[in-house]
């Protein structure tokens, strides 16, 4: 420490206001004769400690938290999310009728031209087949809200197996896994779906949601592998490596949760999408061939487009419902995105 | 015998159609036990890559290491992948760069350091959260029982320093290599810093490899100094030896670049001319050549050997400054 190259660097002043400043003092570092102003000093570090101590800091989460409550799209995305689910859960408090009853007032002046429209007892009017239509469109809720987020699961699920063993391993099996990804992303997701409803001996609702599940799986994977090699090459990774960390370990504590914010905020993307492409199914005849199930896709493309002429509302609603809460699904996902995602941090 | 032993230490890069590229070339130097040795060096010169040679810890493709690194009686490149992993973070710890980076940002301080104790001590979770309490309280980070529970972005930067040297010291290594430990700091923070690991290394008898290119935190630490150029060992001297008699020029180039309090006013900074790009390839020559102020025709004819001196270093100069001449 004698040599006079070291002072500019090594002597630094140790007037920090760091509270761990006031360890280095401990050590005797301190010239002789500034005993007692350090004693002085490390008093008043301890003070300014103790003032800041109980501030801590905030998590990620609830950083992100915050943030999404600044944003206004993510406000109207999750207002829309929350009555949303509100109605489904509540489906049979709220319906006036039963959704699957045909109410005589109604068939008695059910035509081919002419279908009953609102009354007093009956808001929206009935349906083709004389049933009450707004007890239908609100337990069609159910039915999306159910095939929306079991869809998204499974092909959240499925793709975040392909995507963190692909990730993880890299290399061959990483090849072999993104070959077949890429075949399935080669094909439009709806022709998929489609195909994959259309290889079902007997359609129900789980041949729906096990497509639009399929069909979001190389979506998953593909980013979960994306960062999961960004993180293989991150500091944090190459320490624990460094610390003798296993292998099994690095990848579940130290890969997997850093690599999974980007797919949660694709998952809430992906609702919408699952939502609009179960619509899509049951809308081209390919869902649930249960006719007393209400399903808004089922709504718009069967009854909707065959009495478009008689009863144009029959098609609007469950139309606008669909594209109201796709949107919602889709504002809360850039919502979250923009709070979560780095990048975009302003 | 040496705790840990480097002998022709090479690291050649390799990517398909293209040229190998040597990193680090022939290196050889020891540690003994307790001691604190630098490997000094501008970017680009095979500090690092050393260091991740002798962990075992660069990509599994795309390089050839050759040589020997003796650690305890084994060889640590000829160790079994398995074997190596257990012996990193027990026998040998690191601390790298970038505190911040080099934390899980999603994982909070104490279960980090809980982790290797769990690890390689076998404790239980409780055991090891209780450990890592002294741990944190002993690299002096103040009010260690709140720390342990927040995340790596709540705390300063030199907390999040210590926090590491808590990690990489929490198994008794034997050997710490800490590799550019103070560069991602303020110079107050440095200091303290240095300080700490310096204390550390002298209370548990650590070996410590001191990777920097600041010659102020050798000159504050270090007992032996290897510097390097383009891969290789240039010159090797004890400390006071190396700072007080530079033999090899770039060392020279090197002490007379640091800014110094009493140099005279309006004094021009010295700096050594021309960039690591301007190296020629060893087997032509010196690769400092095209930058050294005492290049003689000698210095273009093949690698220069690396010497003895008289007092009792290493060097791999042709025309070396004289010993007279001191740091200007």
């Amino acid at each position: 420490m004698s040599d006079p190259i070291t002072r500019p660097v090594v002597g630094t002043p140790r007037e920090s206001v760091d509270p761990a400043a006031v360890e280095e003092k401990r050590e005797g570092t301190l010239p002789r004769g500034l005993d007692r102003l350090g004693e002085r000093k490390r008093a008043r570090l301890e003070q300014l400690a103790q003032a800041t101590a109980d501030k801590g800091g905030v998590s990620l989460v609830r950083d992100a938290f915050r943030r999404l409550r600044r944003n206004p799209t993510a406000i109207v995305g999750a207002s829309i999310v929350a009555l949303f689910i509100l109605v489904a859960i509540f489906a049979p408090l709220l319906a006036p009728h039963d959704p699957a009853q045909r109410f005589d007032e109604l068939t008695k002046n059910l035509t081919v031209d002419n279908i009953p429209g609102a009354s007093s007892e009956f808001p929206l009017g009935s349906d083709p087949l004389g049933r009450d239509f707004l007890s239908r469109m609100i337990h069609g809720s159910r039915q999306t809200l159910f095939v929306g987020v079991l869809a998204t699961l499974i092909g959240l699920a499925l793709g975040v197996l392909i995507g963190a063993i692909a990730g993880a391993f890299g290399g061959w099996v990483d090849n072999i896994l993104m070959r077949f990804t890429d075949v399935m992303l080669a094909l439009p997701a709806l022709l998929l779906a489609i195909s994959l409803v259309a290889m079902a001996s007997r359609s129900s609702q789980w041949t729906v949601i096990l497509a639009v599940a399929i069909v979001n799986v190389p979506i998953f994977a593909r980013l979960l592998r994306g960062s999961m090699l960004a993180q293989r090459e991150s500091d944090h990774v190459l320490a624990a490596r460094a610390l003798g960390v296993k292998q099994g370990s690095i990848v579940l504590r130290h890969m997997l949760p850093n690599a999974m914010t980007a797919v949660i905020v694709q998952a809430t993307l992906t609702l919408s999408t699952a939502i609009l492409e179960a619509a899509s199914l049951s809308f081209l005849g390919l869902g649930d061939p249960d006719i007393n199930r209400a399903e808004w896709g089922l709504m718009l493309g069967v009854d909707g487009q065959r009495y478009f002429e008689v009863r144009p509302e029959l098609a609007y609603y469950p139309a606008v419902a669909i594209i109201v809460v796709a949107l919602g699904f889709t504002l809360l996902g850039e919502g979250m995105r923009e709070a979560i995602d780095p990048k975009s941090r302003r | 015998m040496s705790l840990l032993d480097v002998r022709d230490l090479s690291v050649v890069f390799q990517r398909r159609g293209e040229r190998p590229f040597t990193a680090v070339d022939k290196v050889s130097f020891s540690v003994e036990p307790g001691q604190t040795v630098g490997l000094v060096g501008e970017s680009g010169c095979g500090k690092s890559v050393t260091s991740l040679a002798i962990m075992g810890l660069l990509p599994r493709r795309g390089n050839k290491v050759t040589g020997e690194v003796n650690f305890d009686g084994a060889d640590l490149l000829k160790l079994r992948p398995d074997d190596m992993r257990d012996r990193r973070g027990r026998d040998i710890g690191m601390i790298f760069q970038d505190p911040l980076s080099s934390l899980n940002p999603v994982v909070p301080i104490g279960t980090q350091v809980a982790e290797v104790l769990e690890r390689h001590r076998g404790m239980d979770r409780k055991a090891a959260m209780k450990e890592s309490r002294e741990l944190l309280d002993a690299v002096g980070i103040p009010d260690p029982m709140r720390r342990l529970k927040e995340y790596p972005h709540q705390i300063s930067g030199g907390m999040r320093q210590r926090a590491l040297i808590a990690i990489a010291l929490a198994c008794k290594p034997r050997l710490l290599i800490a590799d550019e430990p103070t560069t991602a700091l303020d110079v107050t923070i440095q200091a303290q810093i240095l300080t700490l690991l310096k204390q550390l290394v002298d209370e548990t008898g650590t070996a410590l490899i001191m990777i920097t290119h600041d010659l102020g935190v050798v000159a504050g630490l270090c007992d032996t100094v290897n510097v390097l150029y383009g891969g290789k060992v240039v010159e090797r001297a004890a400390r006071h030896e190396l700072f007080a008699r530079p033999r090899h020029p770039y060392t020279h180039g090197l002490l007379s670049s640091v800014p110094r309090l009493d140099s005279p006013r309006g004094e021009r900074l010295h700096a050594i001319r021309g960039s690591v790009a301007d190296n020629i390839p060893w087997v032509e020559g010196c690769a400092f050549a095209p930058r050294c102020d005492n290049v003689v025709d000698a210095c273009l004819e093949g690698t220069p050997p690396l010497d003895p001196t008289a007092t009792g270093g290493d060097l791999r100069c042709n025309n070396p400054v004289s010993e007279e001449v001191a740091v200007p």
